[in-house]
């Protein structure tokens, strides 16, 4: 039975990140999953991972964090067990990993995937959305990257078989410096790239206040806030939190844009989403032509009778 | 100090832009233009040099002859020669080759730190930049948002979801930038013409020591399958603001089973 490798994200202590289970369950359309995960990780890991298919289960503790030594890794434990892809989120420190493995293992890469399908076949939306590509790597093994949010995570159970693997450090490893760390609230919210429902804002907002509307909007529908470069570059909401070409892709069921015009740049990291709804002042703002439900009107007026409504009907 | 930067022409618009009948983008009836990401890392090595910190930036590109106008649109910016890999048999390389020929260039060139854009407009793989360092076996600062050096050492910003860091590495390495380092200057007219004078060196595969057959689609690691437009999003509902928008909003968010389960 071939197998497919899929590197797995911790999050605190006892658990994996969403898009590691999206990761496993695309996996197995494609073989055995065998999941790679690093720092010593605790029982209740190593049961997730095996909840959602990981037949087996590499573990490191070395302190690799960089994704050089990650490559090396990777590529040790795809020489063992010959995948035929290895599937990684996608995501700055991914993209990385994923660039260094490609070349260690001399294969081909293929980023953003939204789909996989047997093969094996990555599924890509390029051109803001435009065109659906379906591509393949031509050796025995490829490298894909996958967005979070491109399928929903499914329970299969197994008991996986837990191996540890150590590569050797080096002094490259150790070049980057980092001199100082401003760790960033996390906050309550969901991941923006993770999350099912996300509430953006743009310069519309017109102030860091204004944002305060988002987030309530944000809370009352669960979901995570994002915003356009417009707001970012004024500085009203931080860079973290933007969507688009330069910021975050995301995909999540419901995108509600709020005061946000849709420059192709800003579409280009929230097209895929399912369900799209926009509020704009302006009636030819680009972003109607991708909405599914529009409201022409005032955000500081249609948002308070929506949380209005929302709460009649919860 | 020698800066090199990777800059990559692209076609003025990905979504006019067709494919050819061999799936890959028409890069040649579309006016070429330097990829907007990779004025910002163009930017920084002329500032650098600018401050007297570098002696020497080259801009290297590999793409076909519509390339030769992003080399000038960075030349225009700055620096001082540029490098253009042309070869028909690059036509439909991927990253894999991409990062082959870019790190042979580099190492032919010689350098003390290569900067790259984030990802290109075209093909927004964000890979390129990583690949380039590891064949040449270096440490990369990657997505970059404020850049210095002084002795032998990059100092840089860095910007995760978790924290903002201050990260040093020394020379030689690969940093690539992000649109927040700071915007590209306007070339002016005289820059511009004074650009058409900047020496351009074109290396063929040959001239780099590489197969031909590791190049191309016909070397590609990766093939397009299958290539479809996505049927035009079903026109939605657009309303105007009214009294009853927001109740019809949240009906249509109902129906959607889009509203937290009470
Ligand atoms: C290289 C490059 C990369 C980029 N990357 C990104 C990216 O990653 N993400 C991104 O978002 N952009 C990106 N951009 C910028 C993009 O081109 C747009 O400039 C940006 O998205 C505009 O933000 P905006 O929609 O908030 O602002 P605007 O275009 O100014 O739109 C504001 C909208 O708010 C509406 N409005 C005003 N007041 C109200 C109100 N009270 N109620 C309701 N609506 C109101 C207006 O009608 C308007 O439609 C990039 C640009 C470049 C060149
Ligand atoms: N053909 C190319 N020529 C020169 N530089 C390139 C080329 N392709 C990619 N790059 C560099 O790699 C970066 C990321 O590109 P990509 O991985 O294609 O998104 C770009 O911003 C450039 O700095």
């Amino acid at each position: 039975m071939p197998c497919c490798l899929v590197f797995a994200e911790r999050v605190g202590n006892d658990d994996v990140a969403t898009s590691t289970l999206e990761l496993l369950t695309l996996a197995r359309r494609l073989g055995e999953p065998i999941a790679v995960v690093g720092g010593d990780p605790s029982e209740k890991v190593i049961d997730r991972l095996g909840a959602y298919g990981a037949a087996a289960v590499y573990m490191y503790d070395n302190a690799a964090d960089d994704p050089a030594a990650q490559a090396r890794l990777l590529a040790e434990v795809a020489r063992r067990e010959g995948p035929c892809a290895v599937l990684i989120a996608t995501g700055p420190e991914g993209k990385r990993l994923a660039g260094r493995l490609a070349v260690r293992l001399d294969c081909g890469i293929i980023t953003d995937a939204v789909d996989i399908e047997p093969g094996p076949v990555a599924v890509q939306s390029v051109g803001a959305g435009a065109w659906r590509v379906r591509s393949a790597g031509l050796g025995a093994t490829v490298v894909i990257t996958v967005r979070p949010n491109s399928t929903s995570p499914e329970i299969a159970a197994t008991t996986p078989k837990v191996e540890r693997i150590e590569v050797e450090a080096k002094e490259q490893d150790r070049a980057v410096r980092v001199v100082s760390r401003t760790p960033l609230e996390g906050g309550k919210r969901p991941a923006l790239t993770e999350a099912s429902t996300v509430v953006s804002g743009g310069r519309g907002v017109g102030s860091a206040q204004g944002f305060g509307l988002i987030e309530q909007l944000a809370d009352a529908l669960g979901g995570a806030v994002g915003a356009s470069r417009g707001a970012t570059d004024e500085q009203w909401y931080p860079r973290e939190y933007q969507v688009g070409q330069t910021g975050k892709t995301v995909s999540p069921q419901l995108y509600l844009a709020a005061g946000i015009s849709g420059a192709i740049q800003h579409r280009a990291g929230m097209q895929s989403s399912r369900t799209v709804v926009a509020i704009d002042t302006d009636p030819k703002a680009p972003i109607f032509q991708v909405a599914d439900f529009g409201v022409v009107g005032d955000l500081f007026s249609v948002i308070p009778a929506l949380l209005e409504e929302i709460g009649k009907r919860s | 100090m020698k800066i090199l930067c990777l800059v990559k022409s692209v076609p003025a618009s990905t979504v006019d832009a067709g494919f050819r009948a061999d799936l890959t983008l028409d890069r040649d009836s579309v006016e070429g233009q330097l990829s907007e990401l990779d004025e910002y890392a163009v930017e920084q090595a002329v500032r650098l040099a600018e401050a007297g910190l570098a002696q020497q930036v080259t801009h290297v590109t590999m793409g076909p002859s519509a390339a030769s106008a992003g080399l000038h649109k960075a030349l225009a910016i700055g620096g001082d020669d540029a490098v253009h890999i042309l070869d028909d048999a690059l036509h439909g390389s991927d990253a894999r080759t991409t990062a082959l020929v870019l790190a042979a260039a580099a190492e032919r060139c010689g350098f003390d730190l290569v900067l790259c854009g984030m990802g290109s407009t075209d093909a927004e793989m964000s890979v390129v930049p990583s690949m380039v360092a590891e064949l040449l076996g270096l440490p990369e600062l990657a997505f970059v948002s404020e850049l210095s050096l002084e002795a032998g050492t990059v100092r840089a910003t860095r910007r995760t979801d978790r924290a903002i860091e201050q990260v040093a590495v020394a020379l030689p390495a690969l940093v690539s930038v992000t649109d927040q380092i700071g915007e590209a200057r306007y070339p002016t007219f005289r820059n511009i013409v004074a650009a058409r004078k900047k020496p351009v060196q074109v290396w063929t595969l040959a001239d780099l020591g590489l197969d031909p057959a590791l190049a191309g689609l016909a070397g590609a690691a990766t093939a397009v399958r299958e290539m479809s437009a996505r049927p035009p999003r079903a026109a939605g509902t657009v309303i105007a603001d009214s009294d009853a928008a927001a109740a019809a909003l949240a009906d249509f968010l109902a129906d959607r089973k889009l509203l937290p389960h009470p």
